[in-house]
């Protein structure tokens, strides 16, 4: 457990638009159920992949991104969004999806709106930086 | 003419040339990730009002609703259209310019 | 690769997962599990039942250790175990029960 590497998935792509955001998010999946240490950034349109309400019938795609409300049973619980993202884009935190921990963990939010200093450490403390 | 754009407006300068380039009266359809530029609120806004004087401005419901976006959240004078729509717009214009 | 079910012909990958996840009923399952020479009983059903909603929930099947995790605290740690899960499905929780199921291959599952 102790030597998984700590990895973090920038995100910064919508989704459906192309299919990046749901490779990388299968990767972390994977990443996860071999014990490294994931943590998932959404910045640009990124943060468009955790808008709630999203129903891809008329598309005709897998709606994948309703697999990030189960990062929580992969222990990934590091989710961090940046602030500067979503105000340019018209998004306020109540227009991203909440992401729970499950009954193990509590019922916390692991969705973290973030500044873009603060984002700045998480991506400095790093050991490996994955980009969509 | 019709002009279609599919690339977001954060990410990509298409919307902005097309709005530069297309003569005033044009259709203009925003499909795929170009349908964030109508979501109200956003530093696009004051570009995307703007443009709502010159053109008729229409985005691709299937794609609003997959990016989880309802009508309301939409700049106003932007109008949905679903994919019979869409056809409509192509068939009225006899040329289609995509701006990719 | 294809598998016979009444005269039709299901496409499945290599593993025999199905590709077309709308064919799938109850009775390919069963039919599926024959040809493991498993019946199956209610409590596979509880794990393929669980298995489908999980999917439906969140659009990935889930790998095994994950399953595990998530069954246990559905249904109770002792239907949650590896060792209960791995009695009723011998090939390996995830992948047969997701097989049976009719999801696609556990994500993380290599």
């Amino acid at each position: 457990m102790g030597d998984g590497k700590k990895i973090l998935f920038i995100n910064r792509r919508g989704p459906y638009g192309t299919i990046y955001a749901q490779e990388a998010l299968e990767v972390a999946l994977v990443g996860a159920v071999f014990d490294q240490k994931i943590s998932l950034a959404f910045i640009d349109d990124g943060v468009f992949l955790l808008r709630p309400g999203q129903s891809t019938v008329g598309l005709q795609m897998k709606q994948f991104t309703a697999a990030y409300r189960a990062l929580g049973d992969f222990e990934i619980h590091r989710v961090y969004v940046e602030r500067e993202s979503l105000q340019v884009r018209g998004m306020k935190e109540e227009n991203l999806m909440e992401i729970v921990t499950g009954p193990d963990g509590g019922t916390r939010n692991l969705v973290k709106v973030v500044s873009s200093v603060e984002l700045m450490d998480v991506i400095h403390s790093q050991d490996v930086l994955l980009n969509d | 003419m019709l002009h279609t754009v599919n690339k977001s407006p954060f990410e990509k300068d298409s919307l902005n040339t097309c709005f530069r380039l297309a003569r005033p009266g044009s259709d203009v359809l925003l499909i795929e990730d170009a349908v964030y530029a109508a979501l109200a609120g956003s530093c696009f806004e004051p570009a995307m009002s703007e443009a709502l004087a010159r053109y008729s401005v229409f985005v691709l419901k299937a794609d609003l609703e997959a990016r989880g976006i309802d009508s309301g959240d939409l700049i106003s004078g932007v109008r949905a259209v679903d994919y019979s729509g869409f056809v409509d717009l192509a068939v009225k214009n006899d040329t289609v310019q995509s701006w990719l | 690769m294809s598998l016979e079910y009444k005269g039709r012909t299901l496409e499945t990958d290599k593993d025999g997962f199905l590709q077309d996840m709308s064919e799938w009923s109850p009775e390919i399952a069963e039919h599926m599990a024959a040809l493991d020479d498993l019946a199956l009983g209610e409590d596979h059903w509880e794990v393929i039942n669980y298995i489908r909603e999980y999917y439906e929930d969140y659009r990935i099947a889930p790998a095994v250790r994950i399953l595990i995790k998530v069954m246990g605290r559905r249904l109770g740690r002792d239907k949650g175990g590896s060792r209960y899960l791995y009695r009723l499905f011998p090939h390996g929780p995830a992948k047969q029960a997701c097989r049976y199921a009719g999801l696609p291959k556990p994500t993380g599952c290599v």
